[in-house]
């Protein structure tokens, strides 16, 4: 099971054949795997890896470092799900050590990553501050090294 | 009288490597998909690249001690023992060498007298015959055939043993055929050793790259340890070809006759690959459990597509070869690769590079990405069916 989610991981466009022989299981049986594995959410949602400062898209992403004072009976969720769903919002971790949410932003502008932060994020009831981090150069994204440069050294016969 | 008469009749009497000559073809083209490479797709993980930087760094930069790194050593003693339940001991009953290729060489040195004979079970890897013939020994090769599995069986070999034999050399999981024996298989060759007094050099290099239960390490079976050479190293397993980093566990009589040779001819093996493969057995398992499922997962993969062309293929059970069986299309191995390669821009080895008996098979490496393995059956199919509509 683990494998097969392994393999869905890094590339979902793979046929329900492919897998099938790859992992040596029936066809229907990937097939009913993957529905059970969507059905229950295991599988949150199919997303593509894309480079969008190549693709000649600007994009700004800010991280943002956010300390919020926790609820009672709710604790950091109802806070983080007010924050979570601004659209401009990518994501949303509960961190431990000196601050409590990593909230990531993306906009197309300075300004406006900006006047987000200041007009919606740091308004919230219950935040209590914010440290706004530029991101200035995407690297890895999800165990994807965006921009490889290791070549295919090897001879095109060896023995 | 021109330079190349002054060349040792010896050197001059081995054949260069068939896998060369087509090697020459396939590097002047472009396109060519490669299903002919003998070694990982993978690049040597981060941790062990990075072990090595750091070694640099620390200007680790020397000759080690003959017998190589005592940490290292012990590592490998650690792993054997840990894997096969085997006990060596770090000094005195291993050696590490450049590659297995130098520990075979030693071997080979160290054991041979002029005449002495050495069984070779075939299809085998290119360097077995030539090493046998170099240290002046007689390389005896003894087919092995796909109805078997390419599996050895001590039968065959009563065939050719005469009283002049004096090693047996073995390589399983196989090279070029993914064959691989079992522990009951394994047990039979050692008792015709036994009952022959030879000397069993085995060469384990794929030993991990094994998907179907486990490898047996020849000298883990019972009285093998003392007549047992273990040849085994980091290329294929931690994807490390480059590195040139082997060993031999054996008899400390034997190891140090061949330690005696590799101290006047290599004096060590680089340091920097033997600080890499402290780290790649301290901390590489994982590493090796992953390619190990990918290799696997494209070993169905390729298996599945030949099998779907009508060509005849038994299952491999390790290493990253497939062995198909091309003698229906009516060419020889050669005819079939260099057309495939003409026609398709698809380069495989052919089988007779490994051995007569190889003929009528090639190799195909798996160790390439999923997406080349596609892409490649499917030329393979095309150049196949053209072949019949001829």
């Amino acid at each position: 099971m683990q494998e097969l989610l392994d393999l869905l991981e890094k590339d979902f466009t793979q046929s329900p054949e492919e897998l099938s022989i790859m992992l040596n299981m029936p066809v229907a049986e990937i097939t009913a795997l993957i529905a059970k594995f969507e059905s229950e959410q295991i599988i949150v949602k199919y997303q593509t890896i894309i480079d969008w400062e190549k693709a000649g898209v600007d994009k700004v992403t800010a991280v943002i470092e956010v300390k919020v004072t926790p609820e009672r009976e709710v604790g950091f969720d109802a806070i983080a799900e007010r924050i979570y769903r601004y659209p401009e919002v990518r994501s949303v971790y509960l961190m431990s050590g000196s601050y409590d949410l990593s909230v990531a932003v993306e906009g197309t502008n300075l300004r406006e990553v900006a006047d987000f932060v200041s007009t919606k994020l740091s308004t919230i009831h219950g935040v209590v501050s914010t440290t706004t981090n530029f991101m200035l150069k995407k690297y890895k994204y999800a165990g994807v090294i965006i921009n490889d440069q290791e070549e295919e050294h090897r001879l095109v016969v060896s023995p | 009288m021109s330079w190349a008469d002054r060349i040792s009749p010896t050197v001059k009497s081995i054949p260069p490597s068939g896998i060369r000559r087509f090697f020459d073809i396939a590097a002047e083209m472009k396109g060519v998909i490669s299903l002919g490479v003998g070694e990982p797709d993978f690049v040597t993980p981060w941790h062990i690249r990075e072990s090595c930087i750091y070694g640099l760094n620390r200007g680790q930069t020397s000759y080690t001690s003959n017998a190589g790194l005592l940490e290292l050593r012990e590592e490998i003693a650690k792993s054997l023992y840990n894997d096969y339940q085997v006990t060596y001991a770090p000094r005195g009953e291993l050696l590490v060498t450049v590659g297995v290729s130098e520990g075979l060489d030693l071997a080979m040195r160290a054991l041979l007298s002029p005449g002495d004979e050495v069984l070779i079970p075939e299809p085998c890897y290119v360097s077995y015959k030539s090493c046998v013939i170099l240290a002046g020994g007689v390389a005896v090769t003894v087919p092995t055939s796909m109805k078997n599995e390419f599996r050895i069986t001590a039968q065959e070999l009563e065939q050719f043993v005469t009283p002049r034999t004096k090693i047996l050399l073995i390589g399983y999981p196989n090279n070029p055929t993914g064959a691989v024996m079992s522990r009951q298989n394994l047990t039979e060759i050692a008792e015709f050793a036994t009952k022959h007094d030879l000397i069993v050099i085995s060469d384990e290099i794929y030993a991990k790259l094994t998907y179907d239960g486990t490898h047996t390490c020849f000298s883990s079976l019972p009285d093998m340890m003392g007549r047992t050479i273990v040849l085994n190293g980091f290329s294929k397993a931690y994807a490390m070809t480059g590195w040139r980093i082997g060993y031999a566990a054996a008899n400390p009589d034997f190891i140090a006759a061949m330690t005696k040779i590799h101290q006047y001819t290599m004096l060590s093996a680089p340091i920097m690959g033997q600080v890499a493969a402290i780290e790649a057995l301290k901390r590489g398992e994982k590493d090796v459990e992953q390619m190990t499922a990918e290799y696997n997962q494209r070993r169905r993969l390729i298996l599945n597509g030949f099998r779907q062309m009508g060509l005849d293929c038994f299952e491999p059970k390790g290493a990253f070869y497939l062995f198909p069986s091309i003698k229906q299309t009516g060419l020889t191995s050669l005819q079939f690769a260099e057309q495939l390669l003409q026609a398709e821009k698809v380069a495989l080895v052919p089988g007779d590079a490994f051995g007569d008996s190889g003929e009528g098979f090639v190799r195909c490496s798996y160790a390439t990405s999923t997406a080349n393995i596609k892409e490649a059956l499917i030329r393979i199919e095309r150049f196949v069916k053209s072949i019949k509509n001829r």
